[in-house]
């Protein structure tokens, strides 16, 4: 392969926030891209990622047998049925977080890497073994986080973490690159002065902003039918999240972080007016 | 009840993102803990009561250094109680 695979986790400390819908939309973004992309729960007893997929019917073997031996990967591997290049390993329901051991976990991403150009791992909540687990590998962390005091604190210690606790810090290589997705956003909510800002947010956590999805009834819609936000028909959290990826490759998007002014307000009503997109 | 407090609300009260916000920069420490790795508080009060100790006989849970952000400049506060004497407070800002 051209270019090294990139392990990416998605990660938050807090509960809630919004990390399978966004490991589900950024993994289908990337595969969207045309680029090769595996998603893995790191949910062990409680997965969710499959229902988020919409492929939990077609579950058979899962992230704990492939480490166990009781399934190789391509048995485990399940195919995404609307897009090319999209595959998800589920994540075991019946076992718990101490089948995750490092050793397995690195075999599972080791072999990954040799097919795959974005692995992206979708961490539980917490900052125990799965978290721990679903970490330790990554060159890259997505922290979700909510406008909301706890969310943030989380989000902080979960950034301590991750220069602390994983391989790259262990080994004192470079630090894991950490980007900032803010999620649930609320526009209105933060010009009544009822909501952090981004610029708040940012300024409290001080790492890159990779995008900002609005709190937005598509997600709620996109996750009842299990399809993935980028799959979904338009919205203004898939765009968000297109954005987000193409940020996440390097792309120069530009993201206005001040609330938006009166005019502003309704120059964007006119423009979803004029194109329904 | 909506009705009566639109007329009560008192403009100049701070909102309440701003209260979420001065209550995250107290709390959140990334410059601390997040940089270094470590948690240089928790070392700097492992070494200042050893310093302390070697001069003063001093419990340790009476020695209780913080480390407070507000906006531009972070106060660093050390609490020693000393036994029969009273307490010194000394204060440190950079």
């Amino acid at each position: 392969m051209a270019t090294p695979s990139k392990v990416i986790v998605i990660t938050s400390g807090k509960g809630g926030v919004g990390k399978t819908t966004t490991s589900a939309a950024i993994s289908a973004g990337l595969a969207m891209q045309g680029h090769k992309t595996v998603v893995i729960d790191f949910d062990i007893g409680l997965r969710n990622l499959d229902l988020i997929m919409g492929c939990e019917r077609r579950v058979i073997y899962d992230f704990v047998n492939v480490i166990n031996g009781d399934a190789n990967l391509s048995q485990a591997l399940i195919k995404d049925k609307r897009v090319e290049n999209l595959f998800i390993l589920p994540a075991s329901q019946t076992r718990d977080k101490d089948a995750l051991t490092k050793e397995g976990v690195a075999k599972v991403i080791e072999d990954l890497k040799k097919d795959f150009k974005f692995i992206v791992c979708d961490s539980p909540a917490g900052i125990e073994r799965g978290a721990l687990m679903a970490l330790y590998f990554a060159d890259e962390a997505i922290v979700v986080t909510n406008p909301e005091v706890s969310s943030v604190r989380d989000s902080d210690r979960i950034l301590g973490v991750l220069s602390s606790k994983s391989q790259r810090a262990e080994n004192k290589s470079e630090p894991i690159k950490e980007h900032l997705l803010l999620t649930r956003y609320s526009d209105t909510r933060v010009r009544r002065g009822e909501m952090l800002a981004i610029d708040d947010v940012l300024e409290i956590l001080s790492i890159p902003l990779l995008g900002v999805i609005p709190e937005c009834p598509a997600v709620l819609t996109a996750s009842n039918r299990g399809v993935p936000v980028t799959l979904d028909i338009p919205s203004e959290a898939k765009t968000a999240y297109e954005d987000a990826v193409k940020r996440l490759l390097g792309e120069n998007i530009p993201l206005d972080t001040a609330p938006k002014d009166w005019k502003r307000r309704i120059l964007d009503r006119l423009n979803k007016f004029r194109s329904p997109a | 009840m909506k009705f009566f407090n639109f007329f009560c609300r008192q403009p100049q009260t701070r909102s309440a993102a701003a209260v979420a916000k001065e209550r995250l920069q107290i709390i959140v420490s990334h410059e601390s803990t997040r940089k270094s790795g470590t948690d240089i508080v928790k070392q700097l009060q492992k070494e200042l009561i050893e310093v302390i100790s070697k001069y003063i006989k001093v419990d340790q849970d009476q020695i209780k250094v913080q480390l407070e952000r507000t906006g531009d400049h972070s106060v660093l506060e050390l609490n020693v109680t000393l036994p029969g004497v009273g307490t010194i407070v000394s204060e440190e800002s950079d």
